[in-house]
């Protein structure tokens, strides 16, 4: 387990340095650097440019100079200082903008993920083992045509119902009222009540297939001989069950984790648009539109380093989970 | 003295049935005895019923499969007569004698363990369903029964996978959860037969052994009748679902007296069979179980069947003098055959 633990974190290491290389590579693809343009940009705003502070840039991101010192300068700066430079668009660093929209983007992705896995465990396991019934067919159904639902269209019905029905404001993860007060309990409680329609809006796809998954992988399961081996040994059925087949068909879902959390991070952004959401998506899309260069490598970054952990974490609780993976 | 007398398992017109309408007849009227500390050997051709027959005893029948007649009387360990067939498949009670007193072992070694657990967990999960005792308790008995079947090194392997263990490695592993509660009757579906002859031969060792210690009785199947001439005591012959002869080893060997058995005995290779001389085998295939021939249902492969006899009359079980029994027209007596032309149709 050692071994296979340090040969994924070699891994894991690997490919986050990779991706930065390339983040940098676009970052700088725009023509012009960086620095120009931002002084350029504030003198047409009338800003008077003091020249300390334009030569202190020139030290921070050593525009002109080689490459790989440019790189080195602000790689350097994110792994050292956390800071990911300078937001051409909004004017404040980019960890500022950052740092808030990573952390709820990764509070509904982990709620989304618990919600997918909440729902997708019974619900896959019923219909695997009541195969014929109808609460079986039921599944299978709304399992084909949930995922082809687009899921702003699911967002909008939501929005209608909550606040229909709830009378809750629309859209956002936060009220009004709390939208820009510090962290507290009530805003904490203002959050989770928030959170539902997005987490269902965002798992509906992921539920669907994973319900689907697990229905094959245990009905696979079910009739390979060890499970008639555990039969004969006296075991009660649902001990059974739960104990020697639902285990072994747990792969996938343990594997989700993997692909889920990117998917969630960058893939929900018209959603995230649609239902007003704080998180990454939008606001990278936006950057990209605008150009604004630090501020979308950073988010690149994070994302891809993201992924990286979700699959490390999968691939861990894969290992653990099934030995064959952990010695081969 | 008196418990006895009467033997561990009687089953008597079992039935085991997949489907309703137009069954699949899967077991169709089996009656077999197995006494305490016997071997008897179930053989036949592929898809004759053997599993099924040996599933429907511990009612592990998959759906729609179901035990739907017959009567399969046990003597549990404490004197009491149970009726397997009338249990509920998942009930308590036929959980209590499944893996305790009546074990099972298959024939896929690859297969018949759960991958992800180890072998001692899955030892230690038979032990601590049927009997009262602590982790430390099971372990230690696992870590006997390992070595019981002779397992090298087994307080290692407790913490091994199946997957890293060998085949014949694994065919032990799979046999010591079956012994770990004691049982008073083994099944053995086949437990030889993925196996290379070398590991075959001592596997059929080691079970023989086991036996010998523990007095269990067991019922092995097989179509390896090598394997019979060395273990068993009695044989049951089934054809489509039903025991078409039974009667001790050496009547089988030396007397056979279905016409499906001698076919059996002919297809065995020989020493002393010439080069290029064709086994004789038994001419045509196994019928559709859901296309069952009238009359005897051997009757279109029988190399001795009657006509106008064997494929109108279903032939009944007969009780030979010599203590074996045998379904065939061939063998009633003449009366009950001229009784049956006059009477049934
Ligand atoms: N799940 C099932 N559904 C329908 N019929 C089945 C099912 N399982 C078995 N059968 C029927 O039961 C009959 C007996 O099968 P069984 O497995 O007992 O044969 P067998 O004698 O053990 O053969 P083999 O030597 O190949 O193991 C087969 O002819 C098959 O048609
Ligand atoms: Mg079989």
């Amino acid at each position: 387990m050692l071994t296979f633990l340090i040969r994924r974190l070699g891994y894991m290491l690997v490919t986050p340095a990779l991706v930065s290389v390339l983040t940098f590579i676009i970052i700088q693809l725009p023509p012009g650097d960086y620095l120009s343009s931002m002084v350029a940009g504030l003198s047409a705003e009338g800003v008077q440019v003091n020249r300390a502070f334009v030569e202190g840039m020139r030290e921070r991101y050593g525009p002109g100079e080689p490459f790989y010192v440019q790189y080195w300068k602000w790689i350097s700066n994110i792994l050292f200082y956390g800071d990911f430079g300078q937001s051409f668009e909004w004017n404040r660093p980019v960890a500022t903008l950052i740092y808030e929209r990573m952390g709820l983007t990764i509070v509904l992705s982990v709620s989304t993920l618990l919600f997918i896995w909440a729902v997708a465990f019974p619900i896959g396991i019923y219909s695997a083992i009541r195969r014929h019934s109808i609460g079986a067919h039921l599944a299978t159904f709304v399992g084909f045509i949930g995922p082809a639902i687009p899921n702003f269209l699911i967002a909008l019905v939501f929005m209608y119902l909550s606040f229909r029905y709830l009378g809750q404001s629309v859209g956002g993860l936060f009220s009004p009222e709390f939208e820009n007060l510090p962290w507290s309990p009530a805003k904490v409680g203002d959050l989770i009540s928030h959170l539902w329609i997005p987490v269902i809006v965002l798992g509906m796809a992921g539920t669907a297939s994973l319900i689907r998954i697990m229905r094959a992988n245990l009905l696979d399961e079910l009739n390979k001989p060890y499970v008639v081996t555990a039969g004969a040994m006296g075991h009660p059925e649902h001990v059974l069950l739960l104990k020697y087949p639902v285990r072994v068909a747990l792969n996938p879902f343990v594997s989700t984790v993997g692909w889920v959390l990117p998917g969630l991070v960058s893939g929900a952004t018209i959603t995230a648009i649609v239902l007003n959401l704080p998180t990454s998506g939008p606001m990278l899309l936006r950057s990209l539109l605008t150009r604004d260069m630090y501020l979308a490598g950073s988010f690149i970054l994070l994302l891809s380093t993201l992924t990286v952990i979700g699959t490390l974490i999968s691939d861990i609780l894969l290992a653990w989970l099934d030995p064959r993976i952990r010695y081969s | 003295m008196a418990s006895n007398t009467t033997p561990l398992l009687e089953i008597s017109g079992l039935k085991t049935y997949f489907g309703t309408g137009n069954p699949i007849r899967a077991v169709d009227g089996v009656d077999l005895t197995i006494g305490d500390g016997e071997t008897v050997c179930v053989v036949g051709e592929s898809g004759c019923g053997k599993s099924m027959l040996a599933r429907s005893i511990l009612r592990i029948v998959s759906r729609p499969g179901n035990v739907v007649g017959g009567v399969m009387n046990f003597r549990r360990s404490d004197g009491t007569m149970v009726d397997l067939a009338s249990l509920d498949p998942t009930g308590e009670e036929i959980r209590s004698v499944r893996g305790n007193e009546i074990a099972m072992i298959f024939r896929e070694p690859m297969t018949s363990l759960g991958p992800v657990q180890t072998i001692g967990s899955q030892i230690m999960d038979a032990i601590r369903l049927h009997r009262k005792v602590g982790k430390r308790e099971a372990r230690d008995r696992a870590v006997e029964i390992l070595r019981r079947v002779g397992m090298p090194r087994p307080e290692e392997r407790l913490n091994a996978y199946p997957f890293q263990l060998s085949g014949g490695m694994r065919q032990r592993a799979m046999i010591a959860p079956a012994l770990s509660c004691n049982p008073r009757l083994l099944i053995a579906d086949e437990p030889t037969t993925a196996l290379d002859v070398t590991t075959q031969a001592v596997i059929l060792d080691l079970i023989k052994e086991l036996q010998a210690e523990s007095g269990m009785a067991v019922l092995f199947i097989t179509h390896d009748l090598g394997v019979v001439a060395e273990i068993a005591d009695n044989v049951a012959v089934m054809y489509l679902g039903r025991v078409v002869e039974r009667s001790d080893v050496d009547g089988i060997f030396h007397d056979p007296k279905h016409p499906y058995t001698r076919g059996l005995l002919r297809s065995i290779p020989r020493l002393g069979i010439h080069v290029g001389e064709d086994l004789d085998t038994i001419e045509g295939m196994v019928p559709n179980p859901l296309n069952r021939p009238g009359g005897c249902s051997f009757h279109p492969r029988c190399r001795e069947a009657v006509a106008g006899l064997c494929d109108k009359f279903d032939p009944r079980r007969t009780d030979l003098p010599d203590g074996s029994q045998v379904r065939c027209l061939l063998h009633e007596q003449v009366p009950s055959v001229v009784h049956l032309a006059g009477g049934r149709k």
